[in-house]
C-alpha cells in the first residue's frame, strides 16, 4: 500500500477515456462500479467540453455482485451500440471490475457487434493514466492502421500529428501552432490523432510520410509501432521553446526532404529575453517538475532562453525517467523521479528556489512556501484550460512561456528598492509582487541543519533580515551549512558574510 | 440492467407502498450518473475538525477525491488514500500489515488527529479486506490518543450523501450513554456552522433543550444518547444512522426537512410539540424568521413561479427541495429523481407534494435524459457530468452538488436557497452572446 495525499495521475482507464473522448465515432464501454462516473466531470467541467464523454459505465452495485455482472456488461454494451452506433467500440474494466474478472473483451466478442471492438487490458494496480492513454491509442492504431498504398509522384510531403488528447495541457492550441510550423515547410497534415480523429482516419495514418510525435507520453508507443510495422519515421524533438522549435523544424525538414532554410516566424522571446529589463532574471534559481516532456523542455528554455539556473528537475512519468535523468545531467543536477507529492514538497523546501515551474500541485506547495510559481504541465485545473489562444509549442508558444514564467516574479526595480529600503510601511518585506495584489506571505520557518545547528546571534539575525526576502531562505541555509562545516557554535555577522563570500566563489 | 430490469415492465410506474401516499414511483436500473459515498469526506473532514479520513482503495478513489475536492485539498487536507497495489492483491504483502504501516506513518505525520476513519471503497469491499477488524486492532494500538473507526463509502454500497450516513452510523456506537432518562434533542446531519447556531438560538427561545448535534465539531466530544433522546433529522439521507440511534433508545421526531419557511417551521414544531411548547410561544418565536424568509423569497418567487423543474438523482435532497420549490416558489414539478427513497423518513415530505409529479428511484441515465429532453423543463437539476452538455443543448441547469455544500437550511437561508435556482435563469436571460 502507498499513502497518497495527492496523485499526479489518475488510473489507466481515465487515460483510455481521454482517447475515446478526443476521438469521434469511438464509444467506450467501461465495466465499473457506481460512482466511477465522476470522471465525466473532468471533461465536462475542467475541460468544459459541451458533450458527455462517449463512455457507458455499467455502474454495478453490491447487489449485482451476487448476480450476473457479466450479463450486466453485455447488456450495457448492446445498449450502447444501439443508442450511439459508433464506428468502433473500446471495452474495458476499471480497477474494481478488474478484480471481479468478467473479461469485457471476451464478452464483447460474443455479442457479435457489427463494428470492430477493441478490448483494453489496463492493469489498474500497476499502471497509471498516461500509460492507459498510450496503450489505448496504440491498440486503436494497431487495430485500424492499414498498409500504405502507393504514393502519387510529386505530391507534397505529408505528416501525421500524433498525441493530442482530451484533458491534455494546451493540446488544443499546440495543434494549431504545430500545423503552422509544418505549413512553413510546405508539409501537409494528413491526420491529427487521437484528437478529432475517427477510426477511418486511423486507417489512413500510413498515407503520411512520417509522424510528428507531440506528446511521447500518449503517442510514443503508437508511433513506435507505426515505425516498426510500416516503416514510418517519427520526430524526437518536441517543439517547446525557441531552440527546440528550430531543432524541430530542422528535424522535420530532413524527414520530409525539404529545405529548412527560411522557415522561421517572428518570435518575441529572444528579444524580450535580451532586452535589459530581463537582466535581473539571470541566474534566478528555478525548480522544474511535471510530465517528462514538459519538464525537459522547460529546463532547456529556462537555462538557454531565459538565463535561469535550473536547481531542480523532476518528473512523475516513470516511463521517461531515463530521458529526464539525462536532461538533469546537462544541468549538473540529479533528477527527482517520483510520484510522491510529499517528496516533491520536501525537495522544493530544501532547494529554496526563487521560481517553481510545475503542475497544479507545485503551485500549492509554492503557495505554502511563499515562492512564485507557474504551471507548465498536467495535472492542471480549470484555469489552465483558458479561453484565449495559449500554446506551449512553436514560436507563439515561446511568447506564452516568456510571459507566463516572468509574470509571477517581482519586477526588477521593485526588487532593487526592496533590497535598499527595508522599512517602507506599504512596500514591505516579503510582500508578493505588487502587480499580483496578494497578501504578504509569512516567511517559511527555518529548517534545522542536521549536524549541530549553530545559534544566530541577534545582530546576525537582524542582518539576515536585510537580505531580500526571496533569497533569504537560501542565505540562511548556506550560512548554517557554512557554520556547521566549521563547527561554529554561534553565527555572527562575520559568519554571515564569510559564508556569502564562500558560496559566491 | 439485469434482464428483468431491461424488460418494459421495469420502466412502468409501480404502485406506491405504505407511507408513500398515492404517488407512483418509476423504478429504473441502468447506468447511474452519481458520486460514490467517498465524496462525503469532502465536507465531513471540514465538519469534524479532529478527524482524519483514510480511504483504503485504488488510485481511482484518490483521483475521485482530488477531482471532487478541487482546489480545497491543498489546505493540508485531513484525508488521504492508502492505495492498494498489486503486491497487496497478489498476497505478497499482508494487507493488514501494510495498512498498519501506512496508518502509523500517517499518525506520526499528523499527531493532532484524535479520530481516524478507515473508509472502505469498492476494491477493499470486493477483496473483502476486513477494515472493522483492522480498526479495532489499530484502535487498541493507538489508544487512548487516537480512536480508529471504519465505514464504507464504496460506490457499490453507497451513493454520494449516503457516505455521511455511513460515517455518522459508525459514530453512533461511540456516543456516550445519557445517564437516566433525561430528555435532550439531537439534531442529526452535518449542517453549516452558521445554520447550527441559528437553530440553537431558536431552540433556546422555544425552551427546547439541551440541544446537541451529530456530527459534533470535534470527534472527541460526541453527544450522549439514551432513552430520553429525541432526534430530528436535518438531512434526508440518514437511514442507517437513524436505525442505530433508535437501537440506543432515541426516538425520532417525524418532520419534513428544514428547507424553506414551511419546512423549517414544521421541523421546529415537531420539537416544540415534544417539549410541550404552547402554540402562542411557538408562533412568537418563529414569526420573525417566517416573515424574513417570506420577504427574502418574494423577489425570487417572481422569477421562479410557473417555471418547471426536473431533478436527476443525486443526494436524496431532491424530494424536500422539490416540495420547497413547488409550494414556496410556485414552480411546476415534472420528474423528481432520487437515488434512494426512504419512505418513512420522507413520509411528511411526500404528503406535501402536489399531485401529478413523477417520482423516480434509481436511474437509467440515457432514458432519463430522453425524458428530460422531451419534457423541456425550465430548470434541470443535475450533476456536473451532465450540466454543461445540457447547457450546450440549450437547457438551463442547476448543478446539484452545490446544494450539499451551501448553507440552505433554516429561515435565514430560504432566500439563498431559492436564489440558487433563480440564478441560472437570471443568467440565461442576461447573456446576450
Amino acid at each position: 500500500m502507498e499513502l497518497a495525499v495527492w496523485t499526479y495521475e489518475g488510473p489507466p482507464h481515465v487515460g483510455a477515456m481521454r482517447i475515446a473522448t478526443a476521438m469521434k465515432g469511438v464509444h467506450y464501454v467501461l465495466h465499473a462500479p457506481q460512482g466511477d462516473t465522476y470522471a465525466d466531470l473532468l471533461f465536462t467541467m475542467i475541460e468544459r467540453r459541451a458533450a458527455r464523454p462517449p463512455v457507458t459505465y455499467t455502474t454495478f452495485q453490491a447487489r449485482d455482485l451476487g448476480g450476473d455482472t457479466a450479463e450486466l456488461f453485455m447488456e450495457a454494451a448492446r445498449d450502447a451500440y444501439a443508442r450511439f452506433t459508433p464506428q468502433a467500440m473500446l471495452v474495458g474494466a476499471s480497477c474494481t471490475a478488474e478484480l471481479i474478472q468478467d473479461d469485457p473483451g471476451g464478452l464483447a466478442r460474443t455479442l457479435g457487434l457489427p463494428v470492430p471492438v477493441v478490448p483494453l487490458e489496463l492493469p489498474s494496480y500497476q499502471k497509471k493514466e498516461n500509460w492507459g492513454a498510450a496503450e489505448t491509442f496504440y491498440r486503436l492504431v494497431r487495430a485500424f492502421a492499414q498498409p500504405r498504398g502507393p504514393r502519387a509522384e510529386g505530391s507534397a510531403p505529408r505528416a501525421n500529428i500524433l498525441g493530442p488528447t482530451a484533458l491534455g495541457f494546451r493540446h488544443r492550441d499546440d495543434i494549431i501552432e504545430v500545423k503552422r510550423l509544418l505549413a512553413l515547410l510546405g508539409i501537409e497534415v494528413n491526420v491529427v490523432a487521437p484528437e478529432g480523429a475517427t477510426p477511418a482516419d486511423l486507417a489512413r495514418l500510413t498515407e503520411a510520410d512520417f509522424n510528428v510525435v507531440l506528446y511521447p507520453e500518449t503517442a510514443g508507443v503508437a508511433a513506435a509501432f507505426l515505425q516498426r510495422q510500416f516503416g514510418m519515421p517519427m520526430t524526437r524533438t518536441v517543439p517547446i521553446g525557441v531552440g527546440a522549435t528550430r531543432d524541430f523544424l530542422r528535424e522535420v525538414a530532413t524527414l520530409a526532404g525539404v529545405d529548412a532554410g527560411l522557415a522561421e516566424e517572428a518570435c518575441r522571446l529572444p528579444w524580450y529575453s535580451r532586452s535589459v529589463d530581463s537582466t535581473y532574471l539571470t541566474g534566478k534559481r528555478v525548480f522544474i517538475f511535471g510530465d517528462a516532456t514538459h519538464a525537459i523542455a522547460a529546463a532547456r528554455v529556462a537555462a538557454e532562453e531565459l538565463g535561469f539556473a535550473v536547481v531542480g528537475l523532476g518528473t512523475y512519468s516513470r516511463e521517461f525517467a531515463r530521458e529526464v535523468r539525462e536532461a538533469a545531467k546537462t544541468h549538473g543536477i540529479e533528477a527527482l523521479i517520483t510520484d510522491d507529492y510529499l517528496k516533491v514538497e520536501e525537495a522544493i523546501a530544501t532547494l529554496r528556489p526563487e521560481l517553481v515551474l510545475g503542475t497544479q500541485m507545485e503551485r500549492h506547495i509554492a503557495k505554502r512556501l511563499g515562492v512564485p510559481c507557474a504551471v507548465i504541465s498536467a495535472p492542471v485545473h480549470v484555469q489552465d484550460f483558458p479561453a484565449r489562444h495559449s500554446p506551449q509549442m512553436g514560436f507563439e508558444g515561446a511568447n506564452v512561456l516568456f510571459d507566463t514564467w516572468v509574470h509571477p516574479l517581482m519586477m526588477g526595480l521593485e526588487e532593487h528598492l526592496l533590497g535598499m529600503f527595508r522599512e517602507d510601511f506599504e512596500f514591505a518585506d516579503g510582500a508578493a509582487p505588487s502587480h499580483l495584489g496578494h497578501a504578504p506571505k509569512a516567511e517559511a520557518p527555518p529548517e534545522p541543519v542536521a549536524s549541530g545547528p549553530a545559534t544566530w546571534a541577534a545582530e546576525a539575525e537582524s542582518e539576515l533580515r536585510k537580505i531580500p526576502f526571496f533569497v533569504r531562505g537560501k542565505a540562511r541555509r548556506n550560512t548554517e551549512k557554512f557554520a556547521a562545516e566549521r563547527g561554529l557554535a554561534t553565527i555572527t555577522i562575520e559568519t554571515l558574510y564569510d559564508a556569502k563570500a564562500h558560496f559566491s566563489r | 440492467m439485469s434482464a428483468a430490469a431491461a424488460s418494459p415492465a421495469a420502466s412502468a410506474p409501480t404502485g406506491g407502498t405504505a407511507g408513500c401516499g398515492d404517488l407512483p414511483v418509476l423504478r429504473e436500473r441502468g447506468q447511474r450518473e452519481v458520486f460514490c459515498g467517498l465524496t462525503g469526506i469532502v465536507w465531513l473532514h471540514r465538519k469534524i475538525q479532529d478527524a482524519f479520513f483514510l480511504v483504503v482503495g485504488s488510485r481511482t478513489c484518490a483521483h475521485l477525491l482530488q477531482s471532487a475536492a478541487g482546489v480545497m485539498i491543498f489546505a493540508e487536507p485531513r484525508f488521504a488514500t492508502a492505495i492498494i497495489d498489486e503486491r497487496d492483491l497478489a498476497g505478497m504483502a499482508d494487507a493488514n500489515e501494510e495498512l498498519d504501516r501506512v496508518v502509523t506513518r500517517l499518525i506520526e505525520r499528523r499527531p493532532d488527529i484524535r479520530m481516524l476513519f478507515l473508509v472502505g471503497s469498492c476494491p477493499s469491499e470486493v477483496i473483502k479486506l476486513d477494515l472493522s477488524r483492522a480498526a479495532q486492532r489499530l484502535s487498541k494500538r493507538f489508544s487512548p490518543a487516537v480512536r480508529v473507526l471504519n465505514y464504507s463509502g464504496s460506490g457499490i454500497e453507497t451513493t454520494f450523501t449516503q457516505g455521511e450516513d455511513a460515517c455518522l452510523a459508525a459514530l453512533v456506537p461511540e456516543m456516550p450513554a445519557e445517564p437516566g432518562r433525561a430528555r435532550s434533542l439531537l439534531v442529526v446531519g452535518a449542517l453549516a456552522e452558521v445554520v447550527e447556531d441559528q437553530f440553537l438560538r431558536l431552540f433556546a427561545a422555544l425552551g427546547v433543550g439541551p440541544v446537541r448535534f451529530l456530527p459534533s465539531r470535534r470527534a472527541s466530544e460526541l453527544p450522549p444518547v439514551g432513552e430520553g433522546t429525541r432526534y430530528l433529522l436535518a438531512q434526508p439521507f440518514l437511514g442507517e444512522t437513524a436505525r442505530l440511534l433508535e437501537g440506543r433508545g432515541a426516538t425520532r421526531l417525524a418532520a419534513p426537512f428544514p428547507l424553506g419557511a414551511e419546512g423549517t417551521t414544521a421541523w421546529l414544531r415537531a420539537s416544540a410539540e415534544a417539549w410541550g411548547v404552547d402554540a402562542a410561544k411557538f408562533d412568537a418565536v418563529t414569526a420573525p424568521g417566517i416573515a424574513r424568509a417570506k420577504a427574502a423569497l418574494a423577489p425570487r418567487r417572481d422569477s421562479l413561479a410557473g417555471r418547471s423543474v426536473f431533478f436527476f438523482p443525486d443526494s436524496q435532497l431532491e424530494v424536500p427541495l422539490a416540495r420547497f420549490l413547488a409550494r414556496e416558489c410556485g414552480m411546476r414539478l415534472t420528474e423528481i429523481g432520487t437515488p434512494y427513497l426512504h419512505r418513512q423518513h420522507l413520509a411528511e415530505e411526500l404528503a406535501m407534494l402536489p399531485a401529478g409529479v413523477t417520482l423516480s428511484e434509481g436511474q437509467h441515465v440515457d432514458r432519463q435524459l430522453d425524458r428530460c429532453r422531451a419534457t423541456k423543463p425550465d430548470v434541470t437539476v443535475c450533476g456536473l457530468g451532465l450540466a454543461n452538455p445540457l447547457e450546450a443543448e440549450g437547457m438551463t441547469t442547476k448543478w446539484a452538488i452545490e446544494l450539499v455544500f451551501t448553507p440552505i437550511q433554516g429561515y435565514e437561508q430560504a432566500g439563498d436557497l431559492a436564489e440558487l435556482f433563480a440564478r441560472p435563469l437570471a443568467r440565461r436571460a442576461r447573456l446576450m452572446v
